[in-house]
């Protein structure tokens, strides 16, 4: 399934057409249209408040759009919902609820299982594969509250994998996490891409963003730019989207000074 | 005359079981029906931080139990159910105007909301008091002490027992099932409603059946402990349970353990105290809840502390130990 979604390019696996969403009549997002090509990494950079999140949500159809529609492979996202995988962020969850691990990586297979039925051992061993990819398996018996953050961030990244999706929404993976969880979660994603899924995560380190994506979706309520890094990736750009905050300012002028010594 | 009964040992912890087995002793299974019931379904109402919610339903659904009385002149459980939940929906409906729409938080909104309803319940039913065969103190504190005196249902030859306890008994087996059959969509609801609305789980659909389920179990539990006592008994087992184990399924059957002890130890109180069985059930439960918190292995504030004093040692190696296994990973 993934191999034909990486290799045919005739149907985009997310499209998104004129989509605007508002929060008590106070619009969030205008506008949006985007064509995602498949088999991307793409990073969805912009400050706060720039409806970031707010766009994935209602790419997945969590929240309700004032207008224009969003598709996966062609069809409406609530009908495609088996090949999109979705991985909220880590704060959204309360990690005192009474599951371990493998409960947490099992639920990511609950779409596939059906109403009336649990998990089978095959569902168990697709959990454990994922728990050993994110290396986490040593821990599957474990209450998710003694978890680290990296670690909670793990277990989301295990049970996204369990979805076997072919296109995913990651709401700030990175955000809180050890350096070591970071480039683990970053090898993994760049291990799906070469699959030929496609992943959208919304990310809040602007010089890394450049390193770890393959495309850049700048957002700002509109969409200011959404190309390969390098097309995107520009003071002209950056600033446009960012405004002119100063702090923020400085640090594209950094990024974009490390891009010059890198390129 | 004295405010607390002289103590009869053999009247308090001898005679439920023998010669008033009948009466005390099917009033024990009753409250631990209900505990059980009240508490399998609080579990997830506590886990969806709806524990207020809970109570705001089970207060409201008086002014629908009164009004499905009205329309349909019976007490049928049907009717009751369908008034419950209409009443229900209000609440919850209510509840969100009010919140969306003014600048009061949720917990303000249900405030007036179930206080307004459950007034209104009460108005009705004294304003048609003639026509709504409904006590007043019956429907607030359970009419627990008169279920034994009910003629028993008899099938064939078997005496099955007074229907208030047939009920209950059945609303307990509806709610194994749905628990066994909804485990799956009711915990990733309760956990993730984001990730479960990707997966094409209806959220929607399982919160407004957890309501319906929910009315069901709180008419059932009116008449046996009162609209007052039915959300200690929603919450309680539930907040026991979770003070003992931190795994879900464990916690449903510690759930039921609560119950059964706050359902006998009730009773014996009762008993001793000479007073409402419904309410000392909830007080035992408060105090089994009580003895829990203070002495849990896990959760309790007695070990804990007692872990504190004993070991920094401890918890040093023990998080060296965390940060071994992270750096292995």
């Amino acid at each position: 399934m993934s191999l034909e979604t990486g290799n045919s390019g005739n149907v985009p696996p997310l499209e998104i057409h004129d989509l605007t969403v508002a929060y008590r009549n106070k619009p969030v997002l205008w506008g949006i249209d985007l064509v995602a090509p498949a088999g991307k990494l793409i990073g969805i950079v912009g400050p706060n408040g720039a409806g970031k999140s707010t766009l994935i949500k209602a790419c997945m159809g969590l929240l309700p759009c004032s207008s224009g529609w969003v598709t996966a492979f062609g069809r409406p996202v609530t009908q495609s919902l088996n090949r999109v995988g979705y991985v909220p962020q880590r704060e959204s969850v309360d990690w005192d609820f009474p599951v371990s691990v493998m409960d947490v990586v099992l639920m990511g297979r609950y779409g596939r299982i059906g109403l009336f039925k649990r998990p089978s051992p095959e569902d168990r061993r697709i959990a454990r594969e994922c728990l050993e990819q994110v290396q986490m398996l040593p821990f599957a018996d474990r209450q998710i509250s003694n978890l680290s953050g990296g670690q909670q961030q793990r277990v989301f990244l295990a049970r996204a994998l369990a979805q076997e999706s072919d296109l995913y929404f990651m709401d700030e993976p990175f955000t809180g996490v050890d350096a070591a969880t970071e480039s683990a979660i970053i090898a993994l994603l760049q291990g799906l891409r070469s699959r030929g899924k496609t992943i959208l995560v919304v990310h809040h380190d602007l010089p890394t963003a450049r390193t770890y994506f393959d495309w850049l979706l700048l957002l700002n309520m509109r969409v200011v730019a959404f190309g390969p890094t390098e097309e995107v990736f520009t003071p002209e750009l950056l600033q446009k989207t960012y405004g002119g905050r100063l702090t923020i300012l400085s640090e594209v002028a950094e990024a974009v000074r490390g891009q010059g010594t890198l390129t | 005359m004295t405010l607390i009964p002289e103590f009869q040992a053999h009247r308090v912890f001898v005679e439920p079981w023998t010669t008033e087995l009948g009466s005390h002793g099917l009033m024990a299974l009753v409250t631990f029906l209900v505990g059980a019931t009240c508490g399998l379904i609080g579990n997830f109402l506590i886990l969806r931080r709806m524990a207020l919610v809970g109570d705001a339903i089970s207060h409201s659904v008086l002014p629908g139990i009164a009004l499905a009385f009205l329309i349909t002149g019976s007490r049928g459980i049907g009717a009751m159910v369908l008034g419950a939940m209409v009443a229900a929906w209000l609440t919850h409906g209510l509840i969100e105007l009010i919140s969306r729409h003014s600048r009061l938080k949720q917990d303000a909104a249900i405030g007036i909301a179930f206080s307004t309803l459950f007034a209104i319940g009460v108005v009705l039913i004294a304003v048609f008091a003639d026509k709504v065969d409904l006590d007043q103190d019956c429907v607030l504190n359970g009419e627990l002490p008169m279920i034994p005196l009910e003629p028993s249902v008899r099938l064939g030859g078997w005496v099955l027992g007074p229907p208030p306890l047939l009920r209950l008994v059945g609303v307990l087996l509806v709610s194994l099932v749905l628990l066994v059959v909804f485990y799956k969509e009711l915990l990733i609801t309760s956990f993730d409603p984001g990730l479960a609305a990707c997966l094409g789980i209806r959220v929607g659909m399982i919160h407004h059946g957890l309501m319906l389920w929910l009315s069901m179990v709180v008419v059932a539990s009116f008449e046996a402990v009162g609209a007052i006592l039915v959300i200690a008994l929603l919450i309680l087992p539930g907040a026991t349970a979770s003070l003992v184990t931190d795994r879900m399924i464990p916690r449903l059957a510690w759930t039921t353990v609560h119950a059964a002890l706050s359902a006998i130890s009730g009773m014996h109180l009762s008993v001793a105290m000479d007073c409402s069985p419904a309410g000392a059930t909830v007080v035992a439960g408060a105090g089994w809840f009580c003895v829990v918190w203070l002495f849990s292995p896990t959760e309790g504030l007695i070990p804990r502390a007692w872990r504190l004093r004993r070991g920094s040692v401890d918890s040093r190696l023990r998080s060296a130990e965390l940060s071994h296994n992270s750096e292995l990973s």
